[in-house]
């Protein structure tokens, strides 16, 4: 089980269909378009570890996350789960049972309706985990104490609970299936910084006690670099460098990573003056040709403008620029 | 000198079927002159209310119950509406977070500026739309003179912050109130707008309240900063200070909950609980229950600021007599 990898993405591109409607498309003598979210995105996950994702909006992590629960299936690729490709693994239902995810919004996420022993029991009920009624209280409960909460907490409804409070409720849910694989996407973004590190702690401790695989996906570098042990930075649906999150973080090699690392505002950088990189991230829908950073980069020449870098092997990390690969950086 | 804003025991409540809430509770600080004073707290710390407050825009029911506000020596929070309405955009800008909603969707940007420098300004429409051209040169917008006729729509969401502030700043007002003004942007749009919220404050020397819930921005941009909890002050002080040396139980936990890209924590410092709501904050000390140094008399009595160093803190560990003890 060591080494052996839990989640395998395999050259994975998806695309949404933007076009107009079909009348309108007509009129204005428009072909169909294509948005393409995530373009031949290879990576794998060992069991027990974290890989992150991170990049801005519309960089196609999220979209990584429900390619990965199957709430979209790839145009190209394969994704493997614990070897065995997505739709056997679906077909034998143990994808449902054992991958779960854990979503940005704790608002959104559990229906207002259900008590919260409710919303847990579902898929110890769904999943037939346990024989009667009362041991299955007896797990939801454990399930509460386990994320921090009172057993007497199943009664009420998510409304009596505060931010912090329901996204402790989204990962007992996540956890009542017994998985092994939790994707978290933004799982802190809408949380307060102090329940964020509550939050954060708590899936830590759960990792470690239950060895569970995380993907992580974020905007915030502060918090990937705080829960990773696998870095992936995505700039419009690419990854552009792939690596150990602490070797990244040490010495990061591709030009996104570092403009990125180098506009977080931080805490050690009190009055900072800088000069930023200009630009902003262009639109997914028609991304600039070549390597897609290349409008934004000071190190771009006329190759990046025109021939995408694949993703190479540099000095222990993977890197898809060309400047990197001509020692130009 | 006098401080160009001081705001002083400042209450905000907000009548209820339950009773009055008191939603800021004896809130005192100053800006000065060309000083950037930044604002942090969680949400429903009251951060964005001071805000509302300073330049009159509480929604109803929410109101002023005591204390006062002085702009440049003169009494604001007690003026009548349209004397208050020429002091804001003239005298205090304003910089939202969603500058989607800040611009008016169907004016074309020229005009809303135009009409904003003409309102407060004796300009003419040829003098104000030459000036306009010039401030989107300033916030850093290409082809400025080409611009003016373009639609916020047609704009990115960083430029559309740019050109909310070229509108906040173009009337040359003496304080700009920038609440989260750069939470809805990606980092590294964040940085370019910081760095240019910083570069045109200084040069035209106009006083800032940064409000935001990063401290890392305030970090980067701010001279002081005042910590809020539960409607109140916790600490005040020089940002240095206050990020290195907080005196403050409060601001010490938020600090080691922030999570940093220099080096790796094995484990995150937690404040556990969470911030009480507005009907149900503890008497005495609004941390007290979450504090690990609480004793008797937290529970009991308020504590107003108190030297602590280089900052002012709200904590009765700060109190002179508790030196000993």
């Amino acid at each position: 089980m060591a080494d052996a990898p839990i989640l395998e993405f395999n050259g994975i591109t998806h695309e949404f269909d933007v076009s107009l409607p079909p009348l309108q498309r007509l009129l204005a003598g428009e072909q169909r378009r294509y948005l393409r979210a995530v373009n031949d995105v290879t990576f794998s996950i060992t069991a027990g570890t974290t890989l992150s994702l991170v990049g801005e909006s519309g960089c196609g992590k999220s979209t990584i996350a429900r390619l990965c629960v199957g709430l979209h299936t790839p145009k190209r690729g394969e994704i493997r789960f614990e070897g065995m490709t997505l739709a056997e693994a679906r077909k034998l239902g143990r994808v449902r049972r054992q991958m779960n995810m854990i979503f940005q919004d704790p608002y959104a996420s559990l229906n207002p309706r259900w008590r919260v022993s409710d919303i847990i029991a579902e898929p110890i009920k769904r999943f037939a985990l346990e024989k009667n009624a009362s041991s299955v209280r007896r797990r939801v409960e454990l399930l509460l104490s386990q994320v921090g909460l009172a057993p007497s907490d199943g009664d009420k409804f998510p409304h009596e609970f505060s931010g912090g409070q329901r996204q402790r409720v989204s990962i007992a849910r996540a956890l009542s299936s017994e998985p092994v694989f939790l994707v978290c996407d933004e799982p802190t973004s809408a949380l307060d910084v102090s329940v964020q590190a509550q939050i954060l702690n708590l899936m830590r401790d759960l990792q470690r006690r239950l060895g569970l695989t995380y993907l992580f996906i974020s905007h915030n570098l502060a918090v990937v670099r705080h829960m990773s042990d696998r870095l992936g930075v995505m700039y419009l649906g690419r990854i552009v460098e792939l690596g150990e999150a602490e070797t990244i973080f040490r010495r990061p090699l591709h030009p996104y990573t570092r403009l990125l690392l180098d506009a977080i505002p931080d805490l050690d950088h009190i009055g900072r003056a800088r000069t930023p990189v200009g630009g902003d991230v262009p639109s997914p829908i028609a991304p600039p040709p070549g390597c897609a950073f290349h409008p934004r980069c000071p190190l771009a020449n006329d190759r990046c403008r025109v021939e995408a870098p694949a993703l190479l092997d540099a000095d222990g990390t993977q890197v898809a620029c060309h400047a990197v690969a001509e020692g130009r950086a | 000198m006098t401080p160009l804003l001081d705001v002083r025991d400042l209450i905000v409540e907000f009548p209820t079927r339950h009773g009055v809430l008191r939603a800021l509770d004896h809130i005192s600080f100053s800006i000065a002159q060309g000083e950037i004073l930044g604002v942090v707290g969680e949400s429903g710390a009251g951060k964005s209310l001071t805000g509302a407050a300073i330049v009159g825009l509480l929604t109803p029911p929410g109101r002023i119950g005591g204390g006062s506000i002085h702009l440049d020596g003169e009494r604001i929070d007690n003026l009548p509406a349209e004397p208050l309405r020429r002091i804001r955009g003239r005298r205090i800008g304003m910089i939202f977070q969603d500058p989607l909603t800040t611009l008016n969707p169907l004016l074309r940007i020229g005009r809303q500026l135009t009409e904003t420098m003409r309102t407060h300004l004796d300009l003419t429409e040829v003098a104000a739309r030459e000036r306009a051209a010039e401030w989107l040169e300033r916030v850093g917008i290409p082809d400025p003179r080409r611009r003016l006729d373009a639609w916020p729509h047609e704009f990115s969401g960083g430029q559309r912050q740019r050109v909310v502030i070229a509108l906040a700043l173009c009337a040359e007002p003496e304080l700009v109130i920038a609440d989260e003004p750069t939470t809805a942007l990606d980092v590294s749009v964040q940085a370019q707008i910081i760095t240019l919220l910083k570069t045109l404050t200084r040069e035209s020397g106009v006083s800032v309240m940064l409000v935001t819930h990063d401290m890392g921005v305030i970090a980067e941009t701010a001279d002081r900063v005042a910590v809020m909890y539960a409607g109140r002050i916790a600490e005040i002080g020089p940002v240095a200070q206050v990020i290195r040396h907080p005196a403050h139980p409060y601001t010490d936990g938020l600090m080691g909950s922030i999570p940093t890209v220099e080096h790796r924590a094995e484990r995150l410092r937690q404040i556990d609980g969470s911030m009480p709501r507005l009907d149900a904050i503890p008497s005495g000390c609004a941390f007290h229950q979450r504090c690990g140094f609480a004793f008797d008399r937290c529970s009991d009595e308020q504590p107003g600021l108190m030297e602590a160093g280089a900052t002012r803190a709200a904590c009765w560990l700060r109190a002179p007599e508790a030196a000993h003890g």
